[in-house]
């Protein structure tokens, strides 16, 4: 897993960020300026071992605020819910050792801590962008010369003709193309593409440009096989996916296997290039989505409504 | 349309479904005509292929008329009237395996390759009626039916020849005819048969066909050997005499010069402890397939020779001679049939009347009485060999 280390843009404007930014200011300058005021407040006396905690806490509260608001992050977010963590400790001492004087604000005081961690940690989960980048490879073997295999593909609107996930690709330039998707959980992703190789005969390659929903790049090579029998076509790709480990162990349980698409997807590449057309049976009649569709319908005839369900 | 579905473990139903539509450019309708039962159904029926669906029409033995033609049927193939065989592999013509005459195992026609893949390590071919790991493809004991990749998957009978002269060249006749082709026959061999069911009888006649001068069936059931007795072939009744030291006494000692399991993964056998070891394992799913008959064969092959497997297995067998098949220079030759590769010539046999496919047909049914017809054969009632379909 690859937590994204940049500083990024993007938490600036985001007011849930600076609102975080801005409360820790307004906790660390009280806190800063007069710990023992602060700390009486709060209903937990001010010993000078109250005074130096709260000081303490104040510091990192200016701290805090000013990553938040200067240079955002997440790691200045996970750095508040381990200050809120810290904070609950020590409330929760003062709670158990206390003098019964002010119990009501200290009950107080822990309560709003206990909310504000919530915050913190809901702020931090969210805006950290954790992907996991995943490598697949799969090849075929095609009764096609590396130019017509090569040229097959490079009509890149086709790709959703054998690509199970691929629900559309416009071609919106020389070299630029738009994608759309269907993800895991019945979503749809979107990206925008370019073209950095392209050798007739050979090899396509091409990557996800701008904020994509999921960056990702790939490449196909063409390669005459040996002995004259066709095209070897090898192909990689290459995705972050959103939601690290957990979320490709969630696909997977679902049922996206990403390697055995793949491998099928080439599959009907093949299909394509050797008879035309993906192969359809009554009980796959979807073709491209066979695999997909298990329990599939029953080896037999469909009626006129599932009819034009399936070759929708 | 009515058609014969599979509802479950060791029931068959005729319903109501509707007619077939061209799904992809290739495809025809056929009228069908004729259709049969075969053997290898009765595995769907009795429970040991997985994937079925409650609904799969049967049947990937049929023939009829073209009533439809997908728009990609080019000019002077496939035509509207046109009276066709259709062979149960389902093969595209174009890819290598296809181009190398393996059309069984046809890279490109079976929808859930996938999954196959995963069973046997590389694709094989669509077939009709027969689960959907061999794609899911709506089968043949109905009124009509798709013809998938029309141009290359019909044989067209231009002559006069009657439905059952020629509707075994579906299947089962090629499939027999190639148990005895892969035993590179010669003039004066001895050619042993295990089973003869179906199959294992199209083997015996093609053996001798090929050149063999004696053929030996093996089976339990009396009736079934005496119809390979009747054409002048050796009989061996496994539940009466262990089949190796007949099969010795047979051939003095040298044991049959090439072997054909016609039989897979339903083997029976003679001795019962034997039976009950296998069955439990199968049982417990330890291995999938009874391999009796195979093991005999090896054992019982002669040095050097050809032990060749048409009768179907499906995953996993335990106890697999290795030993004997190794030490003994025996080869090992099998596969699903390639029917397009031996239709023609099958044809042209028949023709010249030296293979009459009709002497085993012992039953003929309307469609309807499909379940029947089921009963009848796989429990091998009323002397049971080959049941014929009309719709």
């Amino acid at each position: 897993m690859t937590a994204d280390t940049r500083s990024t843009p993007r938490l600036h404007d985001d007011p849930l960020v600076r609102g975080l930014g801005w409360a820790s200011a307004l906790l660390g300058v009280p806190q800063v300026a007069a710990p023992a005021g602060f700390a009486r407040a709060l209903g937990v006396g001010d010993a000078p071992r109250h005074r130096s905690a709260t000081t303490a806490v104040g510091v990192r509260e200016l701290a805090a605020a000013t990553g938040l608001l200067g240079r955002p992050h997440p790691v200045w977010l996970w750095g508040r819910v381990g200050g809120d963590l810290m904070d609950l400790t020590l409330l929760a001492r003062a709670l158990k050792n206390h003098n019964g004087r002010g119990l009501g604000r200290t009950v107080a005081a822990t309560a709003a801590v206990t909310a504000i961690t919530a915050t913190d940690v809901y702020a931090a989960v969210t805006r950290t962008r954790r992907s996991t980048p995943m490598e697949l490879t799969a090849a075929t073997t095609v009764t096609r010369s590396p130019e017509e295999a090569y040229t097959l593909w490079k009509d890149l609107e086709r790709l959703p003709d054998f690509m199970a996930h691929l629900d559309e690709v416009h071609v919106t330039g020389p070299r630029t193309s738009h994608w759309q998707a269907s993800a895991p959980f019945g979503r749809t992703v979107e990206w925008d593409a370019e073209t950095t190789q392209d050798v007739p005969g050979q090899l396509i390659a091409w990557r996800s440009v701008g904020d994509a929903d999921i960056d990702n790049s790939g490449e196909a090579r063409f390669e005459p096989a040996p002995g004259g029998q066709g095209t070897e076509i090898r192909v990689s790709l290459r995705y972050e996916l959103p939601g690290g480990p957990l979320g490709k162990a969630a696909a997977r349980y679902f049922g996206e296997e990403p390697h055995q698409q793949l491998d099928d997807d080439l599959r009907r590449f093949k299909q394509v290039a050797e008879i035309g057309e993906v192969v359809r049976s009554e009980g796959a009649p979807g073709g491209k989505r066979a695999r997909g569709e298990f329990p599939q319908h029953p080896a037999r005839p469909l009626t006129e409504d599932e009819l034009k369900e399936a070759l929708a | 349309m009515k058609a014969t579905c599979w509802t479950g473990r060791n029931s068959v139903e005729v319903q109501d479904v509707p007619d077939p539509s061209i799904l992809n450019s290739r495809d025809a309708i056929v009228k069908i005509t004729s259709t049969a039962i075969c053997g290898s159904d009765l595995h769907l029926v009795d429970g040991y292929v997985p994937t079925m669906e409650k609904g799969d029409i049967l049947g990937h033995e049929f023939m009829g008329e073209v009533v439809e033609v997908g728009p990609g049927i080019s000019d002077g193939t496939v035509r509207v009237g046109d009276r066709v065989v259709v062979p149960f592999p389902i093969a595209c013509g174009a890819c290598a395996s296809c181009r190398a005459e393996l059309y069984s195992c046809c890279e490109n026609s079976n929808p859930n390759a996938g999954i196959s893949e995963k069973m046997f390590g590389h694709p094989t071919c669509g077939i009709y009626g027969y689960s959907h790991l061999t794609g899911g493809f709506a089968g043949g004991q109905a009124e009509y039916a798709r013809v998938v990749l029309a141009d290359t998957n019909a044989l067209k009978i231009e002559s006069d020849l009657t439905d059952e002269q020629v509707l075994f060249l579906s299947d089962i006749l090629p499939t027999g005819y190639m148990g005895a082709d892969m035993c590179d026959i010669e003039q004066g061999d001895v050619v042993a048969v295990w089973g003869a069911g179906p199959v294992g009888q199209f083997a015996m006649d093609s053996a001798r066909v090929l050149g063999a001068e004696k053929v030996i069936a093996i089976d339990k059931e009396t009736y079934r050997l005496d119809m390979a007795a009747a054409q002048g072939y050796t009989t061996v009744n496994f539940e009466d005499t262990d089949v190796r030291s007949a099969l010795l006494e047979l051939t003095g000692g040298r044991g049959p010069d090439k072997c054909i399991d016609a039989v897979g993964l339903e083997a029976t056998h003679g001795a019962s402890h034997v039976e009950f070891y296998d069955r439990a394992k199968q049982a417990v799913r330890s291995e999938t397939d009874r391999p009796h008959a195979l093991r005999q064969a090896i054992m019982s092959c002669r040095s050097g020779g050809v032990v060749s497997v048409v009768g179907v297995y499906g995953g996993m067998i335990d106890k697999f001679p290795a030993g004997a098949w190794m030490n003994r220079s025996l080869t090992l030759r099998t596969g699903q049939c390639h029917v397009q590769r031996y239709m023609r010539p099958l044809l042209g046999m028949i023709e010249q009347g030296k293979i009459d496919p009709t002497r085993i047909i012992t039953h003929r049914l309307p469609l309807t009485e499909a379940p029947t017809g089921y009963d009848l054969f796989k429990n091998k009632k009323d002397h049971c060999e080959k049941v014929v379909l009309t719709p």
